[in-house]
Order: structure tokens, then C-alpha cells, then sequence
């Protein structure tokens, strides 16, 4: 049986150590079956997070050989022969141990979205044709792994200021929702800082489900608050009309 | 003595699956305090796998589809073991139940006519199941997940719940531990509602997440409540079998649900000797058993599998209905599914039964511990049929959501005894204190490897009496397990813990098995192949007898006329 080098950062919030293990390799082997192996065989308290092993779940982020990945989905024969597989956390968010990082920032961003609202008298029949794009969003597993890359966060680290691909993702869906009847774009526009995503379609490589998330999320969500906010014409008239929303 | 934090509520729930969150958005309705705890982060539950869809007889499809038909299609998906009572309540309430996730922004799949599609599924007489694609469970997930931050509910995050605490006879509190330090924390409630799922980690080849470690089902126990019918243990007939390391996980009864053919080595369409009526769509127990049967008579895959084939119908149809099938295939076992078959074979999926409830209240045998989802038993009787296990948490995470909340406002303030707060507190520390002991990965292990090759689809009495025989070693290794590392995220120490557990309610399953000479359902002994009369008027029951545990069985409850009549004449859609 051939065996790898797996290099897996370890530590807490201001101590890193990067320890080496000989692995095993069976067929069809990922990521993080190498780390599960790891835990029962070398450091029973290695902390990583997991639940589905499907890619289903979201929960197994991490940066592997410098990629932003899901560790199950990260199969250990798409490494050239004798490469060793160095495993990171994300590194968008602090760290509490090991693989495990702290992604509480996130679940406070989502509670700022105003959900889902029905439309007055809603007739409840909805066409297929009309939410193939919104379920396109709800694909997201919430891997965080779009928020990791985004440079907004990752380099400038706007938390204040910022939402992320996460919930641009979110707040097109629930926009788009053909029955929806709230007004998010202010939220969209201010609080989301949706202004400071240049496109350069960074959360898009890395999206395990393949959601095009800058082309069908964000730039729509950008032309709506152009279309309200700066289009001249519309601005005119909303002076006129005295409509000043 | 460690410290520890506490939080008080009205109602606290555990576990935030499907069932979990269905019963906090009911409870918080109802205007008690309600609490939520989780093992995982939130929106990460064992729920988002749930992938063919939720079973509703709303008749979108199939006009003549009723809550009756479904009732009927139930009862005999279960041998006509399960709570009559509980398929009712699911039959008639699952429509409601999946239109009102609508109205809190679910997007189910649609038909032409703008309303909710539903797809064929094994053992449903109608098209009946709700669905997104091959996803439905993250939807239902999404949908609850946003519901519960909308009413403001406090989500406890990564904490698992270990101890139960009581007043009397009556359940007033719980312990726990959150995972990122290691710190404890005792939560005070009126009504606490379990809704843990199963226990799938106990076997080597399973479909569950390591969550399924049956929690909930060890604390209700050891609380006094009685657990009902744990024999009939649901082996899902399509797992992956290839690779190795995504051996078990599931492969969607939508796949056949949708057209797709299981065929051995020979090319045969084998379910035709088994259920020449339903070929694909049989029952899951007659699937998964077919399967064991052909692999087991040489007419299996490379990898002891079958084939399971959908590569006839157009690539498009199958990489819009079965996306996640396509690119987990693709991912991780290189098969494109539009061209070639897959491998599939029998994965440890879904427990039965589980702690008794009450039908109406979702109340457990003690009084204030309540159960919905998978951790409760009854409503599936000795085989579920798929899609009613979305329907299940839907329909009694609600009614036992809102009657916890019930009994929490009549209930005036309870104590919790300080010395049982210390009692789970030293159990959780004795581990880390050890300086020599077995690893629990190690036991682990042996648990699995046990539980697979005695407990598993086909059993015998030798094979059962060696598994109890070994569970009584593994147990006793495993009050000797040693931890290492700090208190800290350190799975080793959860599992140590976690082990116990599992290794108790392994004990359950195999103790009622054993007891249970005949096969029905799910369960199958090599060595009582009939199904008998006898065993078809009573549940197994399992009790708590000193350190020990009573087996021990009890009369099924008796339908009343105007249900049974239903099996003698064919049911007219006009019964709506």
C-alpha cells in the first residue's frame, strides 16, 4: 500500500505548528479521510469539523495545498505522485483549533436579512421557469469557503462593513423569490457594502456547488441598486414624482 | 468542583435536524421561552442528506391520491407493526405541513401547472413525493433554519447534551458541554424535547454522520423512559460500495424513484424473483435484502454490489433531477452516471424504532421528555417507507413542539439536584484523568466491526448471542478509555463518551432482535425466516433494570374499526 505525506496545521487562535504524517493510501481515498485516519491512528484530539462526507453539508472547509477546498470532496489521486498534502484552516476567520475555525461572524450577517415575506395575496402557484434561478442559490451548503476567499474580507477585512458572497447569494434568492414582497436593496446597497465587490469572481472558482455566484447573484443584485440609486433618469423622476425612496 | 454556566428556559430542544427546528418553531409560536441545542453548527444536521423528498398525499400528481391511500401504503411499508395512531396524524397533516414550509419560502420542484411536483418512491401506491431535485432535505433545513433566527430563538450551537436531569419523576433540566472548550453547562427547562436522530455510527457501512450516535435514545433510558421495537433497524438497499472511503454513503431512492434499474452481473433486472409487481420501487427491506441475496449468490459487482443503472434516460433529466447523484459519482468514484451504472449496496440508514411516545403530544414515557424524528418509535413500525421520514419530523416535530410548550405552561418551577449536575460532570471528566486505557477510536472500531458482522441485515440466534456476549467486554474496555489533550475541540473526548452510548443502545438492538423469532420488516432471522402471527400483535420493549436492561414486549395498540375497514376495500379519492 502507497502512503502520503499529510502536513496538518495545528494549534489554537495564536500558536501554529505544522506536524508530519505518514498516511496510508486506499483507492478513492480524500482529504479528509486521511485526517480521520490521522485522529484514530496519531492525535485522537486533531479537531476538524465534519458531518455528511458528501459534500452536502458544507462543514469540512479548509485550505488544502494552499485551495480553498471541502476536504471531502478532495481526492488524494488528484495530487501529483510524492506530493505532500499540507492542510491549513481557513484563514478568513480566527481560529480555535486545529481545522476548526470560528464562523460566528457569518451567522450574525445572516440574522441582519429581513426573510423571506410573502406578497400580499399571494397566490400560492409559482412556474418552474420562473425559480430555476433562485433555486440555483439554494444549492449553498454554507461552506463559508466564498466568504474565506473574498479579498473584501480576506485582505481588507471589512466585516463591518461587508456581507460577503454568502448572503449576496442569499439576498438574490430571497429578491428573485417570485413571491416575495420585500425591499432589501438599502440593506443590500448599505449595510452589505455590495459597492466594494470589484468582480473578480474569486468566490465563484472556489463554490463547491458550482453557483455562479458573481454573474447570477451579485451583478444582478449590483444592477438593481444602480438602477435605483444612480441612474440619472429614474433619480429625475423620482424628484418630480417626489417618490424619494 | 467545575464550574459551569446555566441557562434557563421553558421548553428545551435538542438537536436542530428537521424535527428539532419544526418543534422549536412551535414552541416559540405557542410564546414560551424556548432554547435550541445543536452538536454542529446550524443548518449542518444529519437532515441536510435527506435527498428524494417529503411524502404528502396532496395529489398534485395523482389526483387519487388521499391521506387513506398513504395511511394504508404506511401501515403495510411497516408490517403492520407501526403506531396506527402516529400514521394517521402523518397521513393527514403531512399536506399542510409541506405547504407551510412553502409559505416560509421553500421552493419545491413544480409541476406544469405551477403547483408542488411529486415523484414515485418505493411502497407509495401515488406519485407522493415533494421534492427539490435530489436536495429536498437541505431545503426543509434552509427553510427552518431561517425560520428559527427570524422568531429570535437562541441557538446553542456546537454544545452536546449528555446528561438529563430530573425532579422527581419528572425531567427538569439537562447537562452538557460546548465543544469549542470543554466547559459544561447545565440548562434548566420545564419540558425538554429530544430530537437526536439515530444511530447509525454504531455500524461499519452507514449513511449516517457521526452525529448519529444515539444520544437521545441513551439519555431517555437512562432517564426511565421505555424505548419500543429497536430490532428493526432500516438497512437502505443503495449505498456507494466504491471506493472504500465513500463506502455507505447513500444513494437516493429518487435514482430509482425516477426511472433507474437494478440489475446483477448476469444483466438480470433481479427484483423481478423478488417483487415482480413493484420491481424497483419495492419496499426498502425486500430491496436491500434482494441485494445481499444476489451478492451473496455470486451475482454481484467487482465490489459486492449491484448495478443500479440510469444512463437510459436523457443526461439532461438526470443531471437536473439527481444533480448532487451526478457529481457525487463523478467526484468521487469517477463514474459519469448519464453513461454507466453505479454500484450500490445495502448502508445502515434509519432506526425504527426508538423511545415511546404518545401519538398525539410526542411525550415520552416520562413525564416532561418529549421525542420527535427519528429518536422516537412507532410511527414506522418494522420498515419506513421513503420520504415518510421528512413527513415524520415535519408533522410531530410541530405537534410536539406545541404540546411541550403546553406542558411547560402549566408546569411551575423545577429543581435541579446539584449532585447530579457533579455526578455528569465527574462521568465526563473520569476519561482525561486516566494515565493508562485502551483509545476509544480502537473500541470504536470494534464496536462497528461487531455490530456489521452479528447485528446486521440477515440474523441468527449464535450470531445475536455472540454480539451481546462481546458488547459486555467492549463495555467494560470502555470504562477504562484513556484521553488525551486538553478539554478543547478534541473529538477523542467527545467520542469517549459518545461510546458508551452507542455501546448500550447496540446492546437494545440486539437484545430485542434476538428476542424476536420471526422476520418482519427490517428485521431478518436466517433461523426464524416466517413471519409470525404472534409477533404481529406486539412491540419489543426495552426498560432499564438496575444497570442492566429488560427486554420484554406489549400488546400493539388496537386500531379502531373505521381505519381497519380501509385494508378490506380499495379507497375512493372522493374519501378526501
Amino acid at each position: 500500500m502507497s502512503e502520503v505525506v499529510v502536513r496538518v496545521s495545528q494549534g489554537t487562535a495564536d500558536q501554529n505548528e505544522e506536524r508530519r504524517y505518514q498516511v496510508p493510501v486506499t483507492p478513492g481515498m480524500v482529504v479528509l479521510d486521511a485526517i480521520h485516519y490521522i485522529q484514530a491512528h496519531f492525535a485522537p484530539d486533531l479537531a476538524v469539523r465534519w458531518n455528511c462526507k458528501a459534500a452536502k453539508c458544507g462543514s469540512c472547509s479548509a485550505e488544502v495545498n494552499g485551495k480553498p477546498s471541502l476536504m471531502c470532496k478532495s481526492r488524494l489521486d488528484d495530487f501529483q505522485p510524492g506530493e505532500e498534502i499540507v492542510v491549513y484552516p481557513l484563514r478568513s476567520f480566527p481560529r480555535i483549533k486545529d481545522l476548526v475555525t470560528n464562523v460566528s461572524w457569518n451567522y450574525e450577517v445572516n440574522k441582519k436579512i429581513v426573510p423571506f415575506t410573502p406578497r400580499k395575496n399571494a397566490q400560492w402557484k409559482m412556474y418552474q421557469e420562473d425559480m430555476d434561478r433562485v433555486q440555483e442559490f439554494r444549492k449553498c451548503i454554507e461552506c463559508f469557503l466564498c466568504q474565506n476567499v473574498c479579498h473584501v474580507l480576506r485582505n481588507h477585512e471589512k466585516y463591518e462593513q461587508f456581507g460577503g458572497p454568502r448572503f449576496f447569494v442569499r439576498l438574490a434568492g430571497l429578491e428573485m423569490h417570485p413571491l416575495d414582497g420585500a425591499d432589501r436593496l438599502p440593506y443590500v446597497k448599505d449595510e452589505a457594502g455590495i459597492g466594494y465587490c470589484n468582480i473578480t469572481k474569486c468566490c465563484t472558482e472556489v463554490c463547491p456547488e458550482s453557483i455562479h455566484i458573481t454573474d447570477n447573484a451579485i451583478i444582478p443584485l449590483k444592477e438593481r441598486v444602480v438602477d435605483r440609486y444612480y441612474d440619472p433618469l429614474t433619480k429625475l423622476f423620482r424628484i418630480f414624482s417626489g417618490n424619494n425612496k | 468542583m467545575e464550574s459551569y454556566e446555566t441557562h434557563e428556559h421553558d421548553v428545551l430542544v435538542i438537536g436542530a435536524g428537521g424535527a428539532g427546528l419544526r418543534a422549536t418553531v412551535e414552541a416559540a409560536v405557542q410564546g414560551v421561552s424556548v432554547g435550541v441545542v445543536c452538536k454542529s453548527l446550524l443548518g449542518k444536521a444529519h437532515t441536510v442528506m435527506a435527498e428524494g423528498g417529503v411524502a404528502a398525499a396532496m395529489a398534485n400528481v395523482d389526483e387519487a391520491d388521499c391521506w387513506q391511500t398513504h395511511f394504508k401504503d404506511t401501515m403495510a411499508g411497516g408490517k403492520m407493526l407501526n403506531n396506527w395512531r402516529m400514521a394517521q396524524l402523518h397521513a393527514q397533516q403531512s399536506p399542510e405541513r409541506v405547504y407551510e414550509l412553502e409559505r416560509w419560502g421553500a421552493l419545491f420542484d413544480r409541476t406544469a401547472d405551477g403547483k408542488i411536483l411529486q415523484r414515485a418512491f418505493g411502497g407509495h401506491t401515488h406519485n407522493r413525493l415533494a421534492h427539490v431535485g435530489d436536495r429536498t432535505g437541505l431545503e426543509l433545513i434552509r427553510t427552518m433554519q431561517d425560520r428559527v433566527v427570524q422568531q429570535g430563538v437562541p441557538v446553542y450551537m456546537e454544545c452536546t447534551i449528555t446528561h438529563l436531569l430530573k425532579d422527581g419523576d419528572r425531567v427538569s433540566g439537562a447537562v452538557g458541554y460546548w465543544r469549542d472548550t470543554g466547559r459544561f453547562v447545565v440548562f434548566k427547562a420545564k419540558a425538554i424535547v429530544l430530537a437526536t436522530g439515530g444511530v447509525g455510527k454504531s455500524f461499519k457501512v452507514t449513511s449516517n454522520s457521526w452525529e448519529y450516535t444515539s444520544d437521545g435514545i441513551g439519555m431517555a433510558f437512562k432517564s426511565g423512559a421505555e424505548l419500543i421495537d429497536m430490532e428493526f433497524l432500516q438497512f437502505h438497499p443503495t449505498g456507494m460500495v466504491w471506493p472504500p472511503g465513500v463506502k455507505g454513503l447513500l444513494v437516493t431512492e429518487a435514482v430509482r424513484g425516477e426511472g433507474g434499474l437494478l440489475r446483477n452481473n448476469k444483466g438480470e433486472r433481479f427484483m423481478e424473483k423478488y417483487d415482480p409487481k413493484r420491481m424497483e420501487l419495492s419496499t426498502r427491506d425486500l430491496v436491500a435484502r434482494s441485494i445481499y441475496t444476489e451478492v451473496k449468490e455470486g451475482r454481484g459487482s467487482e465490489h459486492g454490489g449491484v448495478f443500479l443503472d440510469v444512463s437510459h434516460l436523457p443526461a439532461e433529466t438526470v443531471i437536473k433531477k439527481l444533480p448532487s447523484m451526478y457529481h457525487q459519482f463523478k467526484d468521487l468514484a469517477d463514474v459519469d452516471i448519464t453513461k454507466g451504472p453505479m454500484e450500490v449496496g445495502p448502508t445502515t440508514h434509519y432506526m425504527m424504532g426508538g423511545v415511546r411516545v404518545d401519538a398525539d403530544t410526542g411525550q415520552t414515557t416520562v413525564p416532561g421528555l418529549f421525542a420527535a424524528g427519528e429518536v422516537g418509535g412507532g410511527m414506522h413500525g418494522a420498515n419506513r417507507l421513503g420520504g415518510n421520514s421528512l413527513s415524520d419530523l415535519l408533522v410531530f416535530g410541530k405537534l410536539t413542539g406545541e404540546a411541550a410548550a403546553q406542558f411547560a405552561k402549566k408546569s411551575s418551577k423545577l429543581r435541579v439536584r446539584e449532585e447530579d449536575i457533579k455526578a455528569g460532570i465527574e462521568e465526563m471528566l473520569a476519561p482525561l484523568a486516566r494515565t493508562s486505557g485502551p483509545s476509544p477510536y480502537e473500541i470504536h472500531e470494534k464496536l462497528q466491526e461487531l455490530m456489521q458482522s452479528y447485528v446486521g441485515i440477515m440474523r441468527t440466534e449464535q450470531d445475536l448471542k455472540h454480539a451481546i456476549e462481546q458488547l459486555q467486554t467492549l463495555k467494560q474496555e470502555a470504562q477504562r478509555v484513556r484521553v488525551t489533550g486538553s478539554r478543547m475541540y478534541n473529538p477523542g473526548w467527545h467520542l469517549a463518551y459518545d461510546l458508551k452510548t452507542m455501546l448500550n443502545t447496540s446492546e437494545a438492538i440486539a437484545r430485542c432482535a434476538l428476542q424476536r423469532t420471526e422476520s418482519r420488516g427490517a428485521h431478518t432471522r436466517l433461523d426464524h425466516p416466517a413471519t409470525s402471527p404472534e409477533w404481529g400483535k406486539v412491540n419489543s420493549t426495552v426498560n432499564q433494570d438496575g444497570d442492566g436492561m429488560r427486554v420484554g414486549t406489549s400488546p400493539l395498540p388496537q386500531m379502531p374499526e373505521e381505519l381497519r375497514q380501509l385494508f378490506e376495500e380499495p379507497v375512493a379519492a372522493a374519501k378526501k
